[in-house]
């Protein structure tokens, strides 16, 4: 088991400005209010970079990428 | 012993440490308040956290439309509820107690300030009084410390949990009033009296609270209170985050919150609503989804935008009948909103309504605008 990222939501600070979804389209996706939906799971290694400039991104600052326990 | 037909009295209270937490957990007593939570699990939380520090949170906001159960409680027997209470205080080691009831609750606050002031000073002393704004969402937890806080009653995220820092930071046990006076009763006398309190509504013959013993079928819970008014048409169990049920299956139901969790199924804080046989069942969930997406603390987008579209598009059915597209929109639309919120507000939104799409999936396919009919 190795150390995994996933990336997580601030509901309460989330704006729906969408720009998470447009740089990480392979894990975000939004709802019909523009909400994100994230994919379920780690974050595969390659992705990575695009999941840390969507987090550096966010104007609001709601979304993290987070140590997981998740087996990859 | 029962908790509505004993009379409520102040005796001195029972000499009980840190092992009635054992007795609190093989007792199985479940959460009252709705979420059923393991009472002894909760105990336990706060009392690992508790440096002499710990909060009780004394929770009588009762924020469910239709239940009466923990005003008629706090009404009958609140020397019971304090009681369980100052055990509390004294188990988890807890240097404040806060009576959390909501502000329209006036006769159940009188009565629980009247039983306080009878108490001795140095328990009276613990205690301070917080009026629960007369939101669905102001019973949470978490808002409810959010409240004693900062004055607003809208949920925060989790973690951190209330038993990790809760009011004043401090580990803060926040316990709905009926479970804390099943643990009274536990100290006192060594068991749980095995009952719980539901409140019947719609179709009862006699519509109000009444206290039955776990296991009971709801049918017989129903026919004890006096029956029906008439055939209901479905059963609404657990309040407006519960599930509708069919009658015949409702009927053989046992009230009892781990065979009913197997069936996912929820008694949530014991309302049980009849809907009459003339209801319309489609009409009926349309209501209840706008009074749901209203009561939004807005905060979360997929919560605040999500129930109203769900609102819009039930309400859409209601109003101008059958729509597919609008269905299809109401299976696509429960699916996302789940688990979308920092609270389960969302969450027991879409419960409920999946259950009504389930229910009464002919219903909501065929269902015709009343409108129509009337001009018909």
């Amino acid at each position: 088991m190795s150390r995994a990222h996933g990336l997580v939501v601030d509901r309460i600070k989330c704006d729906g400005r969408g720009l998470c979804a447009e740089l990480l389209p392979e894990l975000i996706r939004l709802d019909d209010w523009g909400y994100p939906i994230l994919a379920p799971g780690a974050v595969p290694q390659h992705l990575l970079p695009l999941a840390q400039r969507a987090v550096e991104e966010c104007p609001v600052l709601a979304i993290a990428l987070r140590r997981t326990e998740h087996r990859r | 012993m029962r908790l509505l037909d004993s009379r409520d009295h102040l005796g001195e209270l029972p000499r009980v440490g840190p092992r009635f937490i054992d007795a609190l957990e093989s007792s199985g007593l479940a959460g009252r308040g709705g979420a059923g939570f393991p009472a002894g699990v909760k105990w336990r939380a706060v009392a690992q956290r508790s440096r002499g520090d710990a909060v009780i949170l004394v929770n009588g906001a009762e924020g469910e439309p239709r239940s009466k159960k923990d005003r008629v409680l706090m009404c009958a027997r609140p020397h019971l509820i304090l009681d369980g209470a100052f055990i509390a205080a004294r188990v988890l080691r807890a240097g404040r107690i806060v009576l959390y009831i909501g502000e329209r609750h006036t006769a159940a606050r009188d009565s629980m300030l009247r039983a306080l002031g009878e108490r001795p000073e140095p328990e009276r002393g613990l205690v301070s009084l917080a009026a629960a704004p007369a939101r669905y969402v102001a019973g949470a937890e978490a808002a409810a410390v959010h409240m004693v806080n900062e004055g607003l009653a809208t949920p925060t995220n989790t973690p951190p949990y209330p038993f990790e820092r809760g009011v004043d930071g401090a580990p803060t046990l926040v316990q709905n009033v009926e479970t804390l006076a099943h643990a009274a009763l536990l100290a006192r006398t060594g068991s749980i009296p095995g009952t719980m309190l539901l409140t019947l509504a719609g179709a009862a013959a006699r519509p109000g609270v009444v206290e039955v013993d776990e296991g009971t079928t709801i049918g017989e819970a129903i026919q004890r209170a006096g029956g029906v008014a008439e055939t209901p048409r479905a059963v609404l169990l657990g309040g407006y985050f519960g599930s509708w049920v069919e009658p015949e299956r409702a009927w053989k139901l046992q009230l009892d919150h781990r065979s009913l969790r197997d069936q996912d199924l929820g008694l949530g804080c014991g309302v049980i609503g009849l809907l009459p046989a003339r209801g319309c069942p489609v009409c009926e969930t349309a209501g209840i989804m706008r009074y749901l997406a209203t009561e939004s603390s807005a905060q979360c987008g997929p919560c605040f935008f999500g129930l109203r579209a769900l609102a819009d598009a039930c309400t859409r059915i209601a109003e101008g009948g059958a729509d597919p597209d609008a269905l299809r929109r109401l299976h696509r639309w429960s699916a996302d909103v789940r688990g979308r919120g920092a609270c389960k507000h969302p969450d027991g939104a879409v419960i409920f309504l999946s259950s009504a799409l389930t229910v009464f999936a002919r219903e909501f396919a065929e269902h015709a605008s009343h409108q129509e009919r009337r001009i018909a």
